[in-house]
């Protein structure tokens, strides 16, 4: 099939993360500047130097029949709850082909992982050296794999137009939703299920980011560590979760008479090529994702009201992103209210990207922008106003939202997304 | 040792845990693949729990020929032996 240029919108949402077992419930827990972050109770977490973590609100065995749950690694387990709400909200009520609502030949799944199974590997590793080689699962593999989510996403809704998992550490999720708009914008499918899911809390990889000194070690104060932009911030909050959306051509979906959310308008992309974990601090890879988007789109810098930030509550992260937007939009960023939700969701690696591309969609959808919590004393170079500690009315009209998301290995994902 | 309503017993027990097979579905003329949700990957899930419940070796190789629930309580009942 030829290229074409179509437009792309949101027809669906669905989300279990550390504020809710659904996106509604998210998106309540957000406007209400909710903390999602907790103590880590388990045994295993006592001697550990972080001990908190944003801890799903709903733990998927709750939700999934048992023998599904238990051929499933934690991250395809929630990649698999919130594609079930997406795919209902946006109307469908089978698998592609079972009705004629859409054709499985023209459907797609692009659902990522920053780390993909760790736990099944980790525990699976465990199983075999104390109990043996028999006992060692024969689901491991097609549970650890990290194209597991997307693999089993497309199984649930029988995808047949192709089947991705991009791997770009914290920004795969807005890379899979990237990838996935443009999958329908050159005529190869016309419906994507999209999105990021993640499950690390395991002593092993929090161990592992605590020693890159990457991670907030507040943990006398689990509900005030994840703190973007404020000067006490000190490392990231992990958190678990999945975000994901469906994504559909305008025709396809005015087809078919959905509600839409919104128009996916874009992204724009870069690499730092700076260092394999540290942020450039000038914020030149970030600021050329944004100009490419600007340069690739019809965006013009005074429609962007919104902003979901990537800001980890990094103490270098947080502040080269807010210069990197300065340098592009100039005068234009004084009018973008900018939420830093992970303040409130911890951060969820490849997940990230799904989930707060569920709520930069709410946030054009419903007009209003999600709050930033733990903003007690600002960053002296982020000027205040850029950020709220209340959730603020976005303007009436044809406005534009913003999801960025960048990623160990110096990856940049600027995601756009319009009001109609 | 084992008397064939046990094993079957047993293994009705062991499919519903895996594929969520109510225990009474489970027959000795059942197959595992197209009656009980058991493909060849929860299959050797099957073999290992029967293994270790009726204290049985099923080398990989016999695997395969355990078609429905009354070939496998056929293979243990003579593993026993």
């Amino acid at each position: 099939m030829s290229p074409t240029n179509r437009t792309v919108v949101v027809t669906g949402i669905g989300a279990t993360t550390p504020l809710g077992g659904d996106s509604a419930s998210t998106w309540d827990g957000l406007i209400a500047g909710r903390s999602g972050i907790s103590t880590l109770e388990q045994d295993w977490a006592a001697e550990l130097p972080v001990r908190i973590a944003g801890q799903i609100a709903v733990e998927p065995t709750e939700v999934l029949p048992r023998p599904l749950a238990r051929k499933l690694d934690r991250s395809a387990q929630f990649a698999l709850i919130a594609t079930r709400e997406a795919w209902a909200d946006a109307g469908f009520t089978a698998r592609a082909g079972e009705d004629n609502s859409v054709d499985a030949d023209r459907l797609g799944a692009v659902v990522a992982s920053g780390i993909g199974g760790v736990t099944t590997l980790l525990n699976q590793y465990d199983v075999l050296k104390e109990q043996g080689v028999r006992r060692v699962s024969p689901h491991t593999v097609p549970m650890l794999m990290p194209n597991s989510p997307s693999a089993n996403v497309g199984l649930e809704i029988n995808a047949r137009a192709g089947v991705h998992s991009l791997v770009s550490a914290c920004a795969s999720g807005a890379e899979a939703v990237g990838y996935a708009i443009e999958m329908i914008r050159s005529g190869r499918a016309d419906v994507v299920v999209a999105g990021g899911t993640e499950a690390a809390i395991h002593p092993l990889p929090i161990v592992a980011f605590a020693n890159m000194m990457a991670m907030s070690k507040h943990n006398d104060d689990p509900q005030g560590a994840s703190r973007p932009y404020d000067k006490a911030r000190d490392g990231f909050v992990l958190g678990e979760g999945a975000g994901v959306i469906v994504l559909e051509s305008a025709e396809h979906a005015a087809k078919r008479g959905a509600r839409v959310y919104c128009e996916a308008i874009g992204q724009g992309l870069s690499a730092d090529s700076h260092h394999i974990a540290q942020p450039e601090p000038t914020g030149r890879g970030i600021a050329a994702a944004l100009e490419q988007l600007l340069s690739f789109t019809d965006i013009k810098p005074a429609e962007i009201v919104h902003l979901n930030a990537h800001a980890t509550s990094t103490p270098q992260g947080d502040v080269a992103e807010v210069k990197a937007l300065r340098k592009v939009l100039g005068d234009d960023l004084d009018h973008v209210a900018i939420s830093a939700t992970k303040s409130m969701t911890g951060h969820l690696l490849g997940g990230a990207g799904g989930i707060e591309t569920v709520s930069t969609v709410l946030a054009l959808h419903r007009r209003l922008a999600p709050p930033t919590i733990n903003l007690t004393d600002l960053d002296d170079e982020v000027e205040p106003g850029l950020v709220s500690p209340e959730a603020r009315p976005l303007p009436e009209g044809p406005v534009v939202a913003l999801n960025n998301s960048f990623g160990f290995g110096g990856h940049n994902v600027v995601l756009a997304f319009r009001t109609v | 040792m084992a008397t064939q309503e046990e094993i079957v017993e047993g293994l009705a027990n062991i499919v519903n845990e895996i594929a969520g097979i109510p225990v009474e579905d489970v027959e000795l003329d059942k197959s595992f693949t197209d009656d009980l949700d058991v493909d060849s990957l929860s299959m050797v899930e099957v073999v290992v729990a029967a293994e270790e419940q009726f204290d049985v070796k099923i080398p990989d190789d016999d695997v395969k020929n355990l078609k429905t629930v009354g070939d496998a309580v056929d293979y243990i009942l003579k593993a026993q032996a």
